[in-house]
């Protein structure tokens, strides 16, 4: 793991990795997009509003996938106070962010005409909101600081307390009493749902994964570049102190 | 033309589907300009100030004592 910490390293693997994960991604969605739009058959319930399904869940998963990456990123810096997992950790939040708050809007805009309502106040959708407001607290919290590194340990201890509220989610299907229907593809015994559903729902995941690990590149790059801007600048100002 | 209305319809749900992938489109398209436009940013102002100082050093080189050429020079 440590041999990762180095930036330098880390700059290079980035330069490596990215037209891998770009090229996966434009794929992958571009094909998820056309079966999950056009080639895969109409719900027999749900009519096509169970094509908004094929945003809605792999959103709802990625929400949840980037804040454990978030959460097991802060560990990783508070423990080992490695170089690049607060980096790391802040360039994930913008990501889950996203993909929670477009969790939220396409449940809502799939629960108008299949539940008669936007919204409820139930266990899965208010701790999906939830987890919303943990991204929005850790990115307000992170940027709240002049020294950066108090804020990075202040918001890596909000990612860890939060954390409690990811098993609360994947398990309020079956702790409480819910609208929302309970897991359907991550299940013992196997997916329950058809193949023709499956591929775009799995395609579209894969091609979500692979932006965030495009978008984690990328903000890692920007973080590590403005982490020596920081450095040159103190030096700067350190030597005019000493030269007058 | 009826199976472009057809598509554009989604069997009466066209009004709450369209929308789910649109806003996704909108969002995740938004995320990526910035995350693009940061790292851009951060490296070109980081390219800038290494070259200035490179710049500075190769000047300072010149003179006797490289290293505090820059620091001592009002003196």
């Amino acid at each position: 793991m440590h041999r990762f910490a180095n930036p330098a390293r880390f700059l290079r693997l980035a330069k490596v990795i990215l037209p891998y994960s770009s090229g996966i991604a434009v794929l992958s969605l571009g094909f998820g997009l056309w079966f999950a739009l056009a080639a895969s058959p109409a719900d027999y319930q749900q009519g096509d509003s169970v094509r908004i399904m094929y945003v809605h869940v792999p959103s709802a998963w990625m929400g949840m996938f980037c804040y454990v990456a978030m959460a097991a990123f802060s560990a990783m810096a508070l423990i080992w106070k490695h170089p690049l997992a607060d980096l790391l950790a802040k360039a994930t939040a913008p990501v889950g962010a996203a993909f929670t708050f477009l969790c939220l809007v396409t449940g809502s805009l799939w629960g108008k005409p299949m539940w008669g309502t936007w919204w409820a106040w139930d266990a899965r959708l208010t701790s999906m909101l939830i987890l919303l407001f943990l991204y929005l607290g850790y990115m307000a919290l992170i940027n709240a600081f002049d020294d950066p590194e108090r804020g990075h340990k202040a918001a890596a201890i909000l990612a860890l307390v939060g954390a409690v509220n990811v098993p609360v989610i994947k398990w309020s299907v079956d702790w409480w009493n819910t609208l929302h229907q309970p897991a359907s593809v991550v299940k013992m015994g196997g997916p329950a749902i058809d193949p023709s559903m499956l591929l775009p729902l799995l395609l579209m995941a894969l091609g979500f994964k692979a932006y965030w690990v495009c978008i984690l590149l990328l903000r890692g790059r920007a973080e590590i570049a403005a982490q020596k801007i920081r450095v040159i600048r103190m030096a700067q100002i350190h030597a005019a102190s000493r030269g007058e | 033309m009826e199976t472009i209305s057809g598509v554009l319809q989604m069997g009466g749900y066209g009004g709450y589907v369209w929308p789910a992938y649109g806003v996704s489109a909108v969002v995740l398209v938004l995320v990526l300009v910035a995350s693009l436009i940061s790292a851009r940013h951060a490296e070109a102002e980081l390219e800038q100030l290494q070259l200035t100082r490179r710049a500075r050093r190769g000047a300072g080189r010149d003179a006797a004592a490289p290293d505090t050429a820059m620091v001592e020079s009002p003196e």
